[in-house]
């Protein structure tokens, strides 16, 4: 081998670099901190902040699939939220037939039945995604404004099908016995939904963490966020890595459809539509495109809005907005800008 | 004169300088061709969405942008008249503080959306617009002790616009001649000149300007244009005929409530109305929103009779159900966006 | 001379309503290096990219190893075994150089000999092994690019502007480097504007200009011919140093 005139040498980050991607994370332990000092009462904060989470995780689980499908393939999906809906109504379905195990007082009994409503859901969300891309995303790739119009349209009519085989009513979605009431932390009281929201919400986000860093899938989903053509040029087929991840995004707005239907015990065909308002709230917040962005997005948004409306319930939405605002102010691009090649 | 009145912009079309031609008609004499409240009502609402889907044409088809916010302006124009008629009785000034008020504030709100998210990225916008509509309208609900919240409020309007004035003692063509009346043609006329002006808008250099950042931002900026401006000089224009719109409508219906001007229901049918008459055509606006209205009207009981007719079927009558008509409105939609993005407008000029 | 490797032969590419390429004929034999040079704007990264499949050709052939590969999707022609090393480097900044490699090896594994080679071609590729790829230094960078395009034996190699931006040391090192790629069995097609790289690795040239390739011949005639270089570099005097 030659000897060559090329030294190793160390590029460290600057200390301003490394802080530049670290302050974001302090945001959501800030958040906390003032929610605490505006609510002063402790007790009141665990409830809010436990249910902040709780709700944070579950638009974390809706949005992520939506943020990824951006960053891959520059594809806005506002038909999302027919996933949530649908999702929804299925899991109701498994739920209502498997009424025997979820009136069951055994904790494995009722878990069972959640998982097999959130497995059968999945399922149905994930072939529903890999149709709505086939035929309503496919052919208009390249072109936002007709993405935007096109799936809209999916979005009606796939609210327009739930009208058809689930009645236009909204319809009421028992909890199973063992999540149902509250326990008693601190003196504060939780509802047990809750606390399985986040553990699911928890495990979710570890899952989908070692995935897109552990894995060959995940490594060509983070490389192609940021250079889809290179990935190409090595000899990967991103449309089909698109439509795989498309299909398992859908399926995880389906599974948010579930939790969600569980959390608010009441279910509409246009319950997904208007997820969507926190969802794009959260994605844009977190930078179009970026997991982490979007799951500190989705904490903060949870957390104001329920610090808000035990603080001032009428302007709770209008604070997720003004967050949104603060957020662009500091960063135009969200809160982790996904760097595009070129 | 009418190419003058038309900003030279030509239907270019025989069919559909004639469809266009009967709209117009249809509309300049519907209290006598079509006689009864419910027609002329329909009429009316006609005249309004003609105006409204032209603004938003503007928005979308000449400057490439999607906007849920659309709604937003309206009601905030409707609400404008309601608040300030509510407030300092039913008289021309509380009108015109009202649509002076409506209009200044959708126009102030849009600049700050428009210069908040078009700054970064086009798509941002579509997101952006609607989170904040939708904050605002669950943000007017909850106010409810200034807006009524969900109820809306009921106001009186001049009395010289109301059935019971009467302007002359005679009817002509059977056709009882008072403020119902005159009220139609205030709307009739606002909507004829609001378009017009539109119409004069698109054909100027600014919406040439404007197609041409549609059609490729990039190029427009490196040749010196301020993309970013132009997207929200058209923002704030759109919104401000938009909140025009919704005054109309204020006082035409004489109540303004969420669920009349806000929601996004309407927003939906505004975005069906375009696409469906043709983007960037303005014509398309009046094709759009009077096939829309009508169908809404007049096609609900039709399909209604399908249903009753097909009874026997499995499945089919729930997808002909009168309550279905949104969803074949959605196919429509779909498939037009696929294959006619130029809309019927497109088809018409295709043809002729 | 033998069949080519690779023949472009009246190639038009339009990028939206420009018409970039405008009937390019282009021959890379076999085994060897084949320069592409050209003034800034001529088309030679428009050229690659439309080999490549990134951008499809809209008149003309392309052949590879006597297949047609015009209009064929990027996934599949890089697994003819054609490689790229783009303009912009195209390294993923997010992931570690480490994973930039393992993507790069389509067969899973990688093969250790080669692997090593390549290490003692390019050391910072196993110094910074773990580091994140946005962390290194361009020179690094266009290292790690080139490395990712050979990790598995190719049969064309298409590297654009490998010398762009990097201090004349490290340009040094490219070129021996690149030299030791040339002597296995790989062809190589290189955009380059800087000459004395050009001319040292160079055995064939294709000279591009508006679209077109306006002379073909070997460099060793180009180097040897000053009036002909004045002529054709007159289009390309941006030659760097
Ligand atoms: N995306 C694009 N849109 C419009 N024009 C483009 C685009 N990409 C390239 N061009 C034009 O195509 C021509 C050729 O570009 P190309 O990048 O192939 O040149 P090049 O020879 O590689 O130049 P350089 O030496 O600067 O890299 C240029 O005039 C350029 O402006
Ligand atoms: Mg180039």
């Amino acid at each position: 081998m030659s000897e060559t005139a090329i030294r190793p040498k160390l590029v460290a980050a600057s200390a301003g670099d490394r802080l530049r991607k670290a302050a974001p994370l302090l945001l959501a332990p800030v958040m906390a901190l003032a929610g605490l000092i505006a609510i002063a009462d402790p007790a009141t904060w665990l409830t809010l902040t436990v249910a902040g989470l709780a709700m944070g995780l579950m638009i974390f689980i809706m949005a992520s699939g939506l943020t990824v499908v951006f960053g891959l393939m520059d594809v806005i999906n506002f038909g999302h939220g027919a996933f949530v809906s649908v999702g929804a109504f299925v899991g109701f379905t498994v739920l209502a037939w498997l009424a025997g195990w979820t009136e069951n007082p055994a904790v494995i009994m009722n878990l069972a039945a959640v998982f097999l409503a959130i497995l059968a859901s999945m399922a149905v969300t994930g072939v529903l995604g890999l149709a709505f891309e086939r035929v309503i995303v496919a052919p208009v790739y390249g072109h936002h404004l007709k993405q935007i119009l096109v799936t809209m349209g999916g979005l009606i009519v796939a609210q327009q099908l739930i009208h058809v085989v689930w009645g236009p009513d909204a319809i009421h979605v028992a909890r199973p016995q063992s999540l149902r009431g509250s326990v008693i932390v601190f003196d504060a009281v939780i509802e047990k939904y809750r606390l399985f929201a986040v553990a699911i919400g928890l495990v979710l986000f570890l899952g989908m963490r070692h995935v897109l860093r552990s894995t060959k899938v995940g490594l060509l989903v983070r490389a192609g966020v940021e250079n889809g053509e290179m990935v190409e040029a090595l000899g990967y087929r991103i449309r089909r890595l698109f439509l795989v991840v498309f299909m398992v995004g859908s399926a995880l707005a389906g599974l948010g459809g579930v939790m969600w239907g569980l959390y608010n015990e009441t279910i509409t065909a246009h319950m997904g539509s208007d997820l969507m308002v926190l969802v794009f709230i959260v994605v844009i917040i977190g930078g179009l495109g970026s997991i982490e962005g979007c799951f500190i997005g989705a904490l903060l948004v949870g957390l104001l809005s329920n610090y808000m409306t035990f603080l001032a319930p009428k302007v709770a939405l209008v604070s997720t907005i003004a967050l949104m605002v603060g957020v662009l102010m500091w960063r135009p691009e969200g809160l982790y800008p996904v760097v595009k090649a070129k | 004169m009418i190419d003058r009145l038309l900003s030279g912009d030509r239907p270019n079309s025989r069919p559909l300088a004639l469809v266009l031609i009967v709209i117009a008609l249809a509309l300049a004499f519907a209290p006598f061709l079509f006689p009864g409240t419910k027609s002329l009502d329909t009429a009316a609402r006609i005249c309004i969405f003609i105006v409204l889907v032209a603004s938003y044409d503007l928005l979308l088809g000449y400057t490439g942008i999607v906007s849920f916010a659309h709604t937003m302006f309206f009601g905030i124009g409707a609400y404008g008249v309601a608040l300030s008629l509510s407030a300092l009785g039913a008289s021309f000034t509380a009108i015109l503080v009202g649509v002076l008020g409506g209009t200044a504030v959708a126009g102030a709100l849009a600049l700050a959306i428009g210069l908040f998210s078009l700054r970064v990225k086009a798509i941002f916008f579509a997101m952006v617009t609607l989170a904040v509509a939708s904050a605002f309208a669950v943000l007017v609900s909850q106010l409810s002790t200034i807006t009524g919240g969900e109820d809306g409020l009921t106001y009186r309007i001049p009395r010289v616009l109301t059935p019971a004035f009467k302007l002359l003692d005679m009817r002509i063509l059977d056709v009882r001649i008072d403020g119902r009346l005159l009220a139609y043609y205030l709307v009739f006329v606002s909507a004829l000149v609001l378009f017009l002006g539109l119409l004069r808008i698109v054909n100027s250099p600014f919406g040439r300007t404007l197609k041409a950042v549609r059609d490729n931002a990039f190029r427009a900026e490196a040749i010196g244009y301020r993309v970013i401006w132009y997207r929200t000089a058209a923002t704030v224009l759109s919104a401000c005929v938009a909140a025009l719109a919704g005054a109309l409508l204020a006082i035409w219906i004489r109540y303004t409530g969420p669920a009349t001007t806000l929601s996004m229901e309407i927003m939906i049918d505004i975005l069906l109305m375009v696409v469906i008459g043709g983007m960037g055509t303005m014509y398309g606006a009046m094709i759009g929103a009077t096939l829309f209205i009508l169908a809404q009207t007049y096609l609900q009981s039709l399909m209604g009779a399908a249903e009753h007719a097909t009874g026997m079927l499995p499945l089919i009558p729930d997808l002909v159900a009168p309550e279905r008509w949104l969803m074949w409105l959605g196919v429509l939609f779909i498939v037009s966006v696929y294959f006619f993005p130029d809309g019927v407008v497109g088809r018409l000029r295709s043809r002729g | 001379m033998a069949d080519p490797l690779l023949t472009l032969s009246g190639v038009h590419t339009h990028i939206g309503p420009y018409h970039i390429l405008q009937g390019v004929d282009l021959v890379v034999p076999r085994g060897g290096v084949s320069v592409l040079l050209g003034r800034n704007g001529a088309g030679k990264s428009t050229t690659l990219r439309t080999i490549m499949g990134l951008l499809k050709p809209s008149r003309g052939e392309i052949r590879f190893d006597g297949r047609l590969i015009g209009g064929t999707p990027t996934p599949a022609i890089s697994r003819a075994g054609i490689a790229y090393v783009p303009e912009n480097m195209g390294v993923f900044s997010d992931l570690t150089v480490g994973e930039n490699m393992q993507l790069a090896a389509t067969q899973g594994a990688f093969d250790a000999t080669r692997l090593s080679w390549i290490k003692a071609l390019f050391p910072p590729i196993a110094t910074f092994w773990e580091k994140p790829a946005g962390t290194l230094s361009g020179g690094q960078k266009q290292m790690l690019a080139v490395a990712r395009a050979i990790i598995e034996p190719r049969r064309l190699i298409l590297i654009d502007e490998p010398s762009k931006g990097l201090a004349p040391a490290i340009v040094t090192a490219m070129t021996r480097a690149l030299g030791e790629l040339k002597e296995t069995d790989t062809t190589i097609l290189l955009v380059e504007q800087n000459f004395a790289m050009a001319s040292a690795l160079g055995d064939t040239v294709s000279v591009m200009d508006d679209g077109r390739v306006v002379h073909a011949g070997d460099m060793a005639e180009l180097s040897g011919d000053a009036g002909m270089q004045e002529r054709l570099m007159g289009l390309s005097l941006e030659v760097h140093q």
